[in-house]
């Protein structure tokens, strides 16, 4: 294993518990688009770019995007 | 249960979902001693029988074609299941009148109209360019559908019921998961096997090269772009574009 692999590894680690840690759901749906960004990166440093691209895209986009409109939805059920 | 019996409880199970975890990984080959065959079997193979270098995209279009004919068909029902669920109100929605939106600031709408266009140019490079680097289909599809929540951040009030952009969703993700399905079928009518690679090679890393696996990447890229932006236009258009009065 390499420094950089190494390194990728602690920081997913790190961020996914302050995903867990994190415990307002908006600040939640971007907190998880920084971990999709590492996790991307982590799968870049073991040559997956096809991987990384694919998690890429749906970590920083689909996930964060969806996650902020059903809390839309949500607060709009509130009122 | 009290709190600390559930702490007591969760870290148990955390020490030992870690402790199976570390030996795990620990008893994984090395980085770069792969194991099994197949790789190397598709490494050696791949290059001459079709004619392209990205080993990912002819095993996902063409090797094991079937596996990708069956994800399409999964996020295609799963698309149109949420679409219905979300449809549900949009009745009562369209006596409800003007939405009410809080106006963007100036900077996120340059940097949304800013980033449309590259955003739409840089997805369907990604798509087109699928068989000779990273990426494809997947993930340029959502890289374009990504330019809707910039359209909406640049302040467009995107009337999607109105323009018809739904069924122009609804038309791409059919169009997609169609066009995979009949170039699967074109191969078994072409070539006499489902998903067979029936077009011509062309030579290696050209666009237009590796037979069918472009042309499976387009039809994917058509059908996720369609289908991610068919959830997010439902939920802009339920949640956030028509406001209850």
């Amino acid at each position: 294993m390499t420094a950089l692999q190494a390194t990728c590894l602690i920081v997913v680690a790190v961020l996914g518990a302050l995903v867990v840690a994190t415990r307002d759901p908006l600040r939640q749906a971007a907190v998880a688009g920084i971990f999709g960004l590492a996790l991307a990166a982590l799968f870049l440093s073991v040559q997956a770019p096809d991987v990384a691209l694919s998690e890429m895209t749906v970590g920083t986009i689909v996930i964060p995007v969806l996650v902020l409109l059903a809390m839309a939805k949500i607060r709009e059920h509130d009122e | 249960m009290s709190r600390r019996v559930r702490s007591v409880v969760a870290l148990v199970a955390l020490g030992a979902l870690g402790t199976v975890l570390v030996i795990a990984v620990t008893g994984l080959e090395p980085f770069g001693h792969y194991p099994g065959p197949y790789g190397d079997v598709l490494a050696k193979v791949v290059p001459g029988e079709r004619h392209t270098g990205q080993l990912v995209a002819a095993t996902v279009f063409d090797y094991r074609g079937f596996d990708t004919l069956g994800e399409e068909m999964i996020l295609f029902a799963a698309v149109c299941g949420a679409a219905a669920l979300l449809r549900v109100r949009r009745r009562k929605r369209e006596e409800a009148g003007t939405p009410a939106r809080p106006a963007p600031s100036f900077a996120t709408r340059a940097t949304g109209a800013a980033l449309v266009g590259p955003v739409i140019v840089f997805g369907a490079y990604v798509i087109a360019n699928g068989h000779i680097t990273p990426g494809g289909g997947f993930s340029g599809g959502v890289i374009v559908a990504g330019a809707l929540v910039l359209a909406y951040a640049a302040g467009q009030v995107v009337r999607l019921r109105r323009v018809g952009s739904i069924a122009l969703l609804e038309g791409a993700e059919a169009l997609g998961a169609a066009g995979f399905l009949l170039l699967a079928v074109g191969g078994l009518i072409a070539a006499g096997a489902l998903l067979k690679n029936f077009l011509p090679l062309g030579t290696s890393g050209l666009l237009l090269s590796a037979g069918t696996i472009p042309v499976g990447n387009v039809a994917v890229g058509i059908e996720v772009a369609g289908a991610v932006a068919l959830v997010i236009a439902e939920f802009l258009e339920q949640a956030l574009l028509e406001e209850p009065e």
